[in-house]
């Protein structure tokens, strides 16, 4: 069935958004990620522009942690108060992304940009990723091994503006948090993610938070950046489709309870091998755009301006 | 003397021309644009009327064009530079149609002659105008050109020469097919009768293509009232990703 999206004013078939919404659901149901670093580049390939997916994942990424956050809240797992200052730089970051993005828009350079961060993060991510489930693997075999090494924090004491966090046991500055902040706002702005990818190990190894509060913290600071640039896109560009949010997030909801149950009975380091296969995949094939002469050197445009 | 003949004889064509007119019917009149639209196909058909008998020179041919409302476009262009493929620059093509489709009742340089495409501005070469190209940019041809190409692999423009069917010189038919990612507005279809590579007649009339229901009331609030489309928009997300996953639970727990 071909639905027309009033936004993007593309016909595109029903069920192939539904199956992808799916497909990214199952993906973030056995990894425990949000996919919108998926979600994004797989909406290009199908014809959407890139303007249009990325503010329309922005848009079902809020929606997709919403129930999170509400278990999150419901369990106690969420440090407020460090929410409250990763969300300070998260606006920050968000307002400077949108910023660029409308400024190389009128240029003609956004999809470039937003491809260009696309290969970079995802080949950087997926490439770590392979090493580190690699290792893990190596590891496993040889039975036992070193215990984790010590997360090094002797740099953050240093800083001023400290500020207690209760909930996480931390006595730290404002300054790592809210840079931490910024540059997952950049990021959901440019790239339409929500950055826990990012911000996950950051707030592990930087800030050093303990791990039970990490995920809720982290869905908290993501649900409010990226309302924030759905309505940033919403107001300067007109680019988030409803009609299409709404059918990635249907596939994507039913996708992630499907995806939890096969995630129990796969073994997590083979899972994340996986993972980094498909993320490195994906980030080959956006390169390719970039690299190999393309059959069409000319694109049309709208007059663009702002 | 010999001269003044000459000259009456051609004064006097158009005017014999001319009574032959074309009387249209379209199967639509407007194309709606609904959240299933996947495309459209429009019936032209029509009659020649005269008031004297069918000429016996040059048979009669019949070009019909569709043409969707005319828009300025930004052309880019790209090039290597640090070895990726990059925007480097653009022009601005002052105004193409977002739709175009000529279709023929025999092959396009048989039934017209190029003065009358000239004026007319029939083929798809001529209905773009680039007239106020930047200078500086070096074949700013190329750039019209590509909008021809991209149009045409996204099938918005075509010519289908040989489509018009023509009876007895008097009855015509076409069907004309629009593709799913139709831009709205007015759309004109235009419908020539020629001899001898001669427009003899001329006819023009609207066909309107306006997103609807759903589709139109989305459209226009998200550039009329943005701030509060973009509350909606994630309000609606919202309730739909918890509405899902609660009904989930729902059935998980039974």
């Amino acid at each position: 069935m071909q639905i027309y999206l009033p936004i993007a004013e593309v016909s595109v078939n029903a069920f192939l958004l539904l199956g992808l919404g799916g497909m990214v659901g199952i993906l973030s149901g056995m990894f425990g990620v949000g996919g919108g670093f998926l979600m994004t580049p797989l909406l290009f390939f199908i014809g959407i522009p890139p303007v249009v997916a990325v503010a329309t994942e922005a848009n079902q990424i809020v929606a997709s942690s919403f129930s999170g956050v509400l278990a999150h809240f419901r369990r106690r797992t969420v440090d407020i108060k460090m929410g409250l200052v990763l969300q300070a730089g998260g606006l920050i970051g968000a307002a400077f992304g949108v910023l660029v993005f409308n400024y190389l828009k009128a240029q003609g350079q956004v999809d470039l940009l937003v491809k260009l961060c696309y290969v970079v993060f995802l080949g950087v991510v997926g490439g770590l990723m392979f090493i580190e489930s690699l290792n893990a693997i190596r590891k496993s075999k040889k039975s036992g091994g070193a215990p984790a090494p010590r997360r090094q924090r002797g740099w953050i004491h240093a800083l001023p503006f400290k500020m207690r966090f209760r909930t996480s046991g931390l006595y730290i500055s404002v300054i790592p948090p809210i840079l931490v902040g910024i540059s997952v706002g950049i990021l959901a702005a440019i790239m339409g993610v929500g950055g826990g990818f990012i911000m996950v190990p950051a707030m592990i190894y930087i800030l050093g938070m303990p791990t039970k509060v990490v995920i809720g913290t982290s869905l908290f600071q993501i649900i409010t950046v990226t309302a924030f640039t759905t309505m940033l896109h919403a107001t300067t560009n007109y680019t988030v489709d409803i009609v299409l949010a709404v059918l990635l997030l249907i596939g994507g909801v039913i996708g992630a309870q499907i995806g939890t149950r096969i995630g129990v009975y796969m073994k997590a380091e083979q899972l994340r091998i996986l993972l980094a296969l498909m993320v490195i995949m994906v980030c080959a094939t956006l390169a390719m755009d970039l690299l190999l002469t393309p059959s069409e050197l000319f694109s049309l445009g709208a007059q663009g301006g702002h | 003397m010999r001269f003044l003949l000459i000259a009456i004889s051609l004064f006097a064509l158009p005017a014999q021309a001319a009574e032959e007119e074309v009387v249209l019917g379209l199967s639509q009149d407007r194309v709606a644009i609904t959240a299933d639209f996947d495309g459209s196909e429009i019936l032209i058909f029509g009659a020649v009327k005269r008031e004297t008998p069918i000429p016996v020179t040059e048979p009669l041919e019949v070009i019909v064009t569709v043409s969707g409302p005319q828009q300025p476009v930004l052309v880019r262009r790209k090039e290597r530079k640090f070895g990726i493929w990059i925007n480097v620059d653009s022009v601005l093509v002052d105004s193409a149609p977002t739709f175009y489709a000529v279709a023929t009742s025999a092959p396009f340089d048989q039934v017209i002659t190029d003065t009358e495409d000239l004026r007319y501005r029939i083929s798809i070469e001529r209905a773009i105008r680039s007239v106020g190209a930047a200078m500086h940019i070096r074949g700013a041809q190329d750039f019209a050109d590509a909008v021809v190409r991209v149009r045409e692999s996204e099938e918005l423009y075509s010519v289908r020469e040989n489509t018009v069917a023509v009876d007895q010189q008097t009855l015509f038919r076409t069907a004309i097919d629009m593709p799913a990612d139709l831009t709205e507005g007015d759309y004109t279809a235009r419908i020539f009768l020629t001899r001898n590579g001669k427009v003899v007649s001329h006819y023009e009339t609207n066909i309107d293509v306006r997103k609807v229901g759903l589709e139109r009331f989305l459209y226009s609030m998200s550039r009329e009232q943005p701030f509060w489309y973009g509350l909606m928009s994630l309000a609606i997300a919202i309730a739909a990703g918890w509405g899902a996953s609660a009904a989930f639970r729902l059935l998980r727990n039974n």
